[in-house]
């Protein structure tokens, strides 16, 4: 059985059958006028392998323009499947996702360099002594592998998070380009059995991170079967570019067969026009350039729509995540998504704010309500991201796992039929008859059902705003539950067979 | 048999099931002996109501309690094992009276002249019934003449004023001064209630007591119980 996530019965869409057509088309007209700048020539040979016009350009670094005629698109639409499975250790975390049906999984990440430690501090009232309050206090420092491990623990155990994308980068002194991919999924592979989904720093180790996942899956047929990794790529740099070394990594996954999220992320003012229509055409165009070339390495791939447009801050000219406009973009890009029946991977919940409070609840509460709305299939939704992607807390995942589960209940499908009807107009009936006419004992069959949605899990008691403290018991409580580690001998396999995994990360080791 | 029949009620006091249609909070209790059912066979056996109250109601009703502060059970459990015990308490009652048993006090309560709201009073009601107090609902916007009159005639230990608006709290105080004047103040200890409310206000209007809501009142109630 595959995970439910969020079943959205009605998505909330902005734009008009017209408009998605119009931005279709304008998509069309970008790829071939002015087309892609490609510095990949092994994108380019593809491209041009299948009638693509190609042109040289010189410069510092060798490029050529690539000219995409729609019908190429019109095909590559065509083989993408609509449906795409992403597998999981535990089978019962497998996602299933279906270009035409608004099932919303919840998943996390993305990369952050800075891990926000809490520490609660108390003071004391200088005018009374006996009045004394805890404040939370949160040091930045750089991210290990020891804190990508907790991650993928905590996520375990958070209801609402459906899969895995890391959180943080590890940054060890132990750790180089050359085995930083294998141990970062080794460690979020062995401490969560959820989908878990990554990019490569390297190309040379995808290799070894495949052959990683199907010893843990089960072979290579079993991986096939049960993709328990998939990757993302961002192959395309805004505006229209496909970028050398991650179109190399999108070209090797694509002819490995595995799912891939093809990744697209301009800025609105910057990297595209700062108007809403021009975003549009551009990123889509940009995605479509890419779901082309996976499907002309090999078609058939299953790949993800993956957009993660951003409005440009007007003080800085940094990403704005937290603007109003960014959710707008969003929630277009999963209308344009499902125009094409493909799965769409979205995002919601980046924050502008720096550390977790009003301002980082607000602006993340608010995209992660309307963009689940709107019915992507594949949520990146930022557990635990603070100040735009940069910072990664364990408290504020706790906090957001909550914050899902109300809107779980806020889009759960309304019970109202003949039979539900029937029975409320008995009641009805009956309890006005009674002198004290309440309801109240009606309760509670449906008390304990799900049918009530239950109190804010971290409100204090009295006035006292104790979220923090509250959030941090939890935060405990499930880093102190177990998590079900990939076995003794899989692990003796992986450790004998993969070069340059941390002889502290074998469990069995480190603990015999 | 004595003993297994009120650990029995006991048992469906905690569950709040008053009548064998009630589910309870466990399954597969429907179609089993609620309290009421329960309540009577015991009667019917000749087990006193001592026991029936002590082993059963109130044993029963402190497990809820204790469940309800560690947020195990929320206010409708609670409500619907008071309903119970209040139901259990109307077959007892007449038994107790009949063979002078010293029972709870007489508490009249009414949500003042102008407002119409009574979430809150009903609440009292309900919960007074089942923590054993002969409760007397005189409905809402109730006249002051018409509270006088009760309190006259029937002498309640206590007598609950509620109000939801700010518009109609002054009523209590009407209501305490019309007392006064009718010099039957001092036999009925007053108990005000109500959002627009506050102890401040009670103080002001000459009331004997605020309560925040139905569990104060229950406990206010008992506190006044044992001084007596």
């Amino acid at each position: 059985m595959p995970r439910k996530g969020i079943l959205v019965n009605k998505p909330y869409e902005r734009l008009t059958k017209e408009q998605v057509e119009l931005i279709h088309q304008a998509s069309m007209q970008i790829l071939t006028d002015p087309g892609l700048i490609s510095f990949n020539r092994g994108a380019v040979d593809i491209f041009h392998g299948h009638g693509a016009a190609v042109k040289s350009i010189t410069g510092d670094h060798q490029s050529w323009q690539v000219k995409i005629p729609e019908q190429l698109v019109v095909t590559a639409l065509d083989t993408a499947p609509e449906t795409v499975k992403l597998g999981a250790r535990n089978p019962d975390n497998t996602l299933i996702m279906h270009g035409d049906e608004s099932r919303v999984y919840l998943i996390t990440g993305s990369e952050t360099n800075i891990w926000l430690d809490v520490n609660f501090l108390t003071y004391v009232n200088k005018a009374d002594s006996t009045k004394e309050i805890k404040v939370p206090e949160f040091k930045p420092r750089r991210g290990t592998v020891d804190d990508l491990c907790q991650s993928a623990h905590v996520c375990e155990h958070l209801e609402m998070v459906d899969g895995y994308i890391r959180t943080v980068n590890i940054q060890d002194r132990d750790i180089t380009e050359g085995n930083k991919d294998v141990n970062k999924f080794f460690a979020s592979l062995n401490n969560n059995t959820k989908h878990f989904m990554s990019g490569l720093t390297s190309l040379k180790q995808l290799d070894n991170v495949v052959r990683m996942a199907e010893l843990i899956a089960g072979g290579k047929k079993a991986l096939e079967d049960n993709p328990i990794i998939s990757f993302i790529t961002c192959l395309v740099k805004s505006p229209l570019q496909f970028v050398e070394d991650t179109t190399d990594t999108f070209i090797e996954v694509c002819r490995r067969g595995l799912p891939i999220v093809v990744s697209s992320s301009p800025q609105a003012g910057t990297t595209a026009p700062i108007k809403e229509a021009g975003i549009m055409a551009q990123i889509n165009a940009e995605v479509l350039a890419g779901i082309t070339l996976g499907q002309l390495v090999k078609p058939g791939t299953p790949v993800l729509y993956g957009t993660v447009p951003v409005r440009a801050r007007m003080d800085t000219l940094g990403d704005s995540y937290g603007s109003v406009e960014t959710s707008q973009y969003n929630i277009d890009c999963v209308q344009m998504a499902r125009f094409y029946r493909i799965p769409n991977y979205s995002t919601s919940g980046v924050c502008d704010s720096k550390i977790p409070g009003q301002q980082s609840s607000i602006e993340r509460l608010f995209s992660d309500i309307v963009v689940t709305m709107s019915g992507p299939q594949f949520l990146h939704c930022a557990f635990g991201l603070l100040d735009c992607n940069s910072i990664f807390c364990l408290l504020q995942a706790v906090l957001d796992d909550a914050h899902f589960k109300m809107i779980e209940f806020f889009l759960g499908q309304p019970k109202i039929d003949q039979q539900e009807l029937g029975a409320m107009l008995k009641q009805i009936q009956e309890v006005v008859a009674t002198p004290q006419k309440l309801y109240i004992s009606h309760i509670r069959p449906v008390l304990r059902s799900g049918e009530i949605s239950g109190v804010y899990p971290f409100e204090g008691s009295g006035e006292a705003d104790d979220v923090f403290e509250l959030s941090y018991e939890r935060m405990k409580e499930l880093l102190a539950r177990p998590v079900e580690h990939i076995d003794r001998e899989t692990t003796t396999r992986i450790f004998e067979e993969i070069p340059g995994l941390l002889p502290r990360l074998n469990i069995y080791e480190s603990r015999s | 048999m004595s003993k297994d029949i009120v650990a029995i009620i006991k048992e469906n006091v905690i569950q709040g099931r008053k009548t064998k249609d009630d589910v309870g909070v466990d399954d597969g209790l429907a179609g089993t002996p609620g309290v009421v059912e329960l309540v009577q066979q015991a009667v019917d056996s000749s087990i006193s109501p001592q026991v029936i109250i002590t082993g059963g109601l109130t044993a029963g009703m402190q497990v809820v309690g204790e469940k309800f502060s560690t947020k195990e059970y929320f206010i409708p459990d609670m409500l619907a094992s008071a309903e119970a015990v209040g139901a259990a308490m109307d077959i007892l009652k007449p038994i107790m009276e009949s063979s002078n048993v010293e029972v709870k006090g007489k508490f009249a309560i009414a949500t003042v002249k102008g407002d119409i709201h009574d979430i809150g009073k009903n609440i009292v009601v309900i919960l007074l019934k089942g923590a054993g107090y002969e409760v007397h609902d005189l409905g809402i916007d109730v006249p002051t003449e018409k509270v006088i009159e009760f309190v006259k005639a029937e002498k309640p230990g206590y007598l609950g004023l509620s109000a939801l608006l700010t518009t109609t709290m002054t009523e209590m105080g009407v209501v305490i001064k019309a007392l006064e004047e009718n010099k039957v103040r001092s036999s009925v200890k007053v108990l005000i209630g109500g959002a627009a409310v506050s102890d401040e206000f009670a103080q002001e209007i000459g009331a004997d007591a605020y309560c925040i809501d139905a569990f104060a009142a229950v406990k206010v109630l008992d506190s006044y119980e044992q001084t007596n």
